[in-house]
């Protein structure tokens, strides 16, 4: 009885919604007239599924009532970053998963997965498809040391470091050398803190997180026991954000090792930054100066993590054998101010740290996935106003590819809005066109032998990752393996 | 008790809208023990999102243009709920749009959006865990002042807020009280955070 009675109100209520909006748009007799002639449908294509992408669907959905959109992956499984860079031991952040999932089952967008953009179609063919494309397939490339050693055994992107401790099937492979006490961190922002916290975090802590079974079974046996993060300025200029400082000076069985020299008269500049700095310097220079106090600390811990500032690494210094990582030798840097800036100049004087393993952690780049992208190679962006790629009609952007790799999930929400509000307004003064014909895209890339996952062959994984991840007492054990991920999306279709 | 509680979540994603029904039958003022809480942190997540883990499948009719599921409470509450206090909140819209909604007493600001399916984009991406400032609210000064003071969890996210003022909260954080009748919030223009993921 309460189900019929609960179906009534929710019709009653859809109606009184439908008949709200309705009345909105007839207001002005343009807009009742444009309800009339455009049952049009414009559909909008977006690459890439990781926020920007799903941010973007989202707000072209909400905002144009004509639009649907198809996100195209090239992983058989969505989310991006949110599935691949988000930290283990962040699962809260993750939850945005909730939002992108009732997007992707709302019926006006639609995921499809396991397409390489470039390979099984191109941009151009998608272009004569769909009303608008819109690229957000992120930054898939890294920003290099350029410094004699960079590819000895040992040295490793933390991009891809993220990647193995996360499951992402590239990245399986990369098996890091944790058997040396001490790990080099270069950079300072969060990927680099994700990166030494993951590194020093105790395993019976790791082991509850959704982290990937090898990097566990690997971090357990892990010898490190010291990691430093290393930045060529000074401490006013890291990029990390305080609630990964916080976690990071709060680690269980870790303590920090800060020079007070290092933060030095920093008590008297606080007072006078923004809010956010502030609070940051503060959290600093706080640890800081309270750690040789913290004996009984010293006691309890077996780890610790230090920053080093004014570094640059000039040299990645291979062992007697020349096949591994000893250690870094730095240039020590000044700060010096120029055009509003600080920058880092050598002072001539030298430092050598002795270390098993470097990750490097300075920033990522965005790639041009397709010719005909217009692309600033200096930036590591696609040309664009708005998220409107430069000379080529119906393409946009949003997220990293459209701004820059900086290191922001959230921010692409705003980013995405703007992508989204340039699009409406170029399908509303005629811009864009309509492009018929639903199944197109299925059809050429089912005939290109391309077998596309869906959002519900999604959930067929989705639902085995859980599974596996409770016999583990963990949320989630993912599958790195490209072929078993198809296995298991597809095993319906193959039992009938 | 748990399971029972955990029955009526699952038939909560069932039906939504029977949910305040079932809700008063059982006499369950929260649903705390279904809460998904990854840590311990005082945060609050509103209990209609628990249904995502008990069912993936989510019926389209429930789901409305932003990807939210439709919970219109405020509909069926009002005539099948008396026992519940409820008092006025006006949010302010990014657009300047003025939303007065009823709130429950014992609710966060957080809940009171979702539950009114205000429609704030990406508001609440976290779900109240304290991982991002999607539900930064700016109050009228004398309403802050009144506030409990916030954890440094919260100043830390506050902290990468955009457009961060004086008297800025994360709506996840504030429970709804009596002396707020009538009060107004303000969304501000930019919603995102500023944080490596």
């Amino acid at each position: 009885m309460f189900i019929v009675f609960t179906m009534k109100l929710v019709t009653s209520f859809r109606c009184c919604r439908i008949l709200q909006s309705f009345q909105r748009r007839s207001i002005l007799g343009f807009h009742l007239q444009r309800l009339y002639s455009s049952q049009q449908q414009f559909r909008v294509c977006v690459v890439g599924s990781g926020p920007a992408g799903f941010y973007t669907a989202q707000s072209l959905v909400k905002n144009n009532k004509n639009i649907t959109v198809d996100i195209l992956e090239k992983l058989p499984v969505p989310f991006g970053l949110v599935r691949y860079g988000v930290a283990p031991d962040h699962p809260e952040v993750k939850n945005v998963i909730n939002q992108f999932t009732a997007l992707a089952q709302g019926g006006r967008c639609q995921f499809f997965g396991n397409i390489d953009i470039g390979n099984d179609v191109t941009v151009s063919e998608l272009l004569d498809m769909y009303s608008a494309v819109v690229l957000s397939y992120g930054a898939a490339s890294d920003k290099k040391l350029n410094i004699p050693g960079e590819n000895l055994k040992g040295v490793y992107s933390a991009r891809n470091f993220v990647g193995w401790y996360n499951g992402l099937p590239q990245d399986m492979e990369l098996n890091p050398n944790l058997d040396t006490e001490t790990a080099m961190v270069i950079g300072q922002g969060n990927v680099a803190l994700d990166v030494a916290r993951i590194l020093l975090t105790p395993i019976e802590i790791l082991k509850k997180t959704d982290i990937s079974y090898h990097a566990q079974e690997a971090l357990s046996r892990s010898k490190v026991k010291r990691v430093y993060l290393v930045g060529r300025r000074g401490p006013l200029q890291v990029s990390f954000t305080i609630k990964e400082l916080r976690e990071m000076v709060k680690l269980p069985g870790t303590r920090p090792l800060l020079q007070t020299a290092d933060f030095k008269g920093l008590d008297k500049v606080i007072p006078g930054l923004p809010r956010g700095k502030k609070r940051l310097i503060e959290l600093l220079y706080k640890t800081a100066n309270e750690e040789p106090r913290n004996a009984d600390r010293i006691e309890t811990t077996n780890r610790e993590w230090g920053l080093k500032f004014l570094r640059s690494p000039l040299e990645i210094i291979a062992d007697k054998s020349g096949g591994c990582v000893a250690g870094v030798r730095f240039a020590i840097n000044h700060i010096q101010e120029k055009g509003g800036q600080e920058i880092a100049l050598p002072s001539g004087e030298e430092e050598f740290i002795k270390c098993g393993i470097v990750l490097k952690s300075i920033g990522y780049k965005s790639v041009q996935l397709d010719p005909i992208i217009p692309f600033d190679t200096a930036q590591g962006v696609i040309k664009n106003d708005k998220g409107r790629v430069d000379k080529v009609r119906g393409l946009y952007c949003s997220g990293w590819v459209k701004r820059g790799p900086v290191g922001v999930i959230l921010s692409s929400l705003n980013d995405s809005i703007e992508t989204a509000k340039t699009i409406i307004t170029d399908i509303e003064d005629g811009t864009l066109s309509e492009k018929t014909s639903e199944t197109s895209l299925l059809d050429l890339l089912t005939s290109r032998g391309v077998k596309t996952v869906t959002f519900e062959d999604w959930l067929n994984i989705d639902r085995e990752e859980r599974l596996r991840g409770q016999s583990r007492d963990k949320p989630r054990e993912k599958i790195s393996d490209i072929n078993e991920m198809l296995d298991v999306a597809f095993k319906d279709k193959k039992d009938t | 008790m748990h399971s029972s509680i955990q029955n009526l979540c699952k038939l909560h994603s069932r039906f939504v809208l029977g949910f305040k029904v079932i809700q008063s039958l059982s006499q369950q003022k929260t649903f705390s023990s279904c809460q998904f809480k990854p840590f311990s942190l005082q945060s609050r997540i509103p209990c209609w999102r628990s249904s995502f883990h008990n069912s993936n499948k989510v019926s389209n009719l429930n789901v409305n243009s932003l990807g939210r599921k439709l919970v219109p409470r405020s509909v069926c509450t009002t005539s099948l709920l008396s026992k519940e206090e409820k008092i006025t909140v006006n949010y302010i819209n990014r657009d300047g749009t003025k939303m007065p909604v009823k709130a429950v007493v014992g609710d966060s600001l957080l809940d009171v959006a979702i539950d009114n399916d205000l429609d704030i984009e990406g508001y609440g991406a976290c779900e109240g865990t304290l991982a991002c400032s999607t539900c930064h609210l700016i109050f009228e000064e004398k309403q802050f002042d009144s506030l409990p003071g916030a954890s440094d969890e919260e100043m830390d996210m506050l902290d990468l807020a955009w457009g961060v003022t004086d008297t800025s909260r994360l709506g996840c954080q504030i429970t709804v009280t009596k002396d707020m009748d009538g009060m107004t919030v303000t969304v501000p223009e930019s919603v995102a955070d500023a944080r490596d993921v």
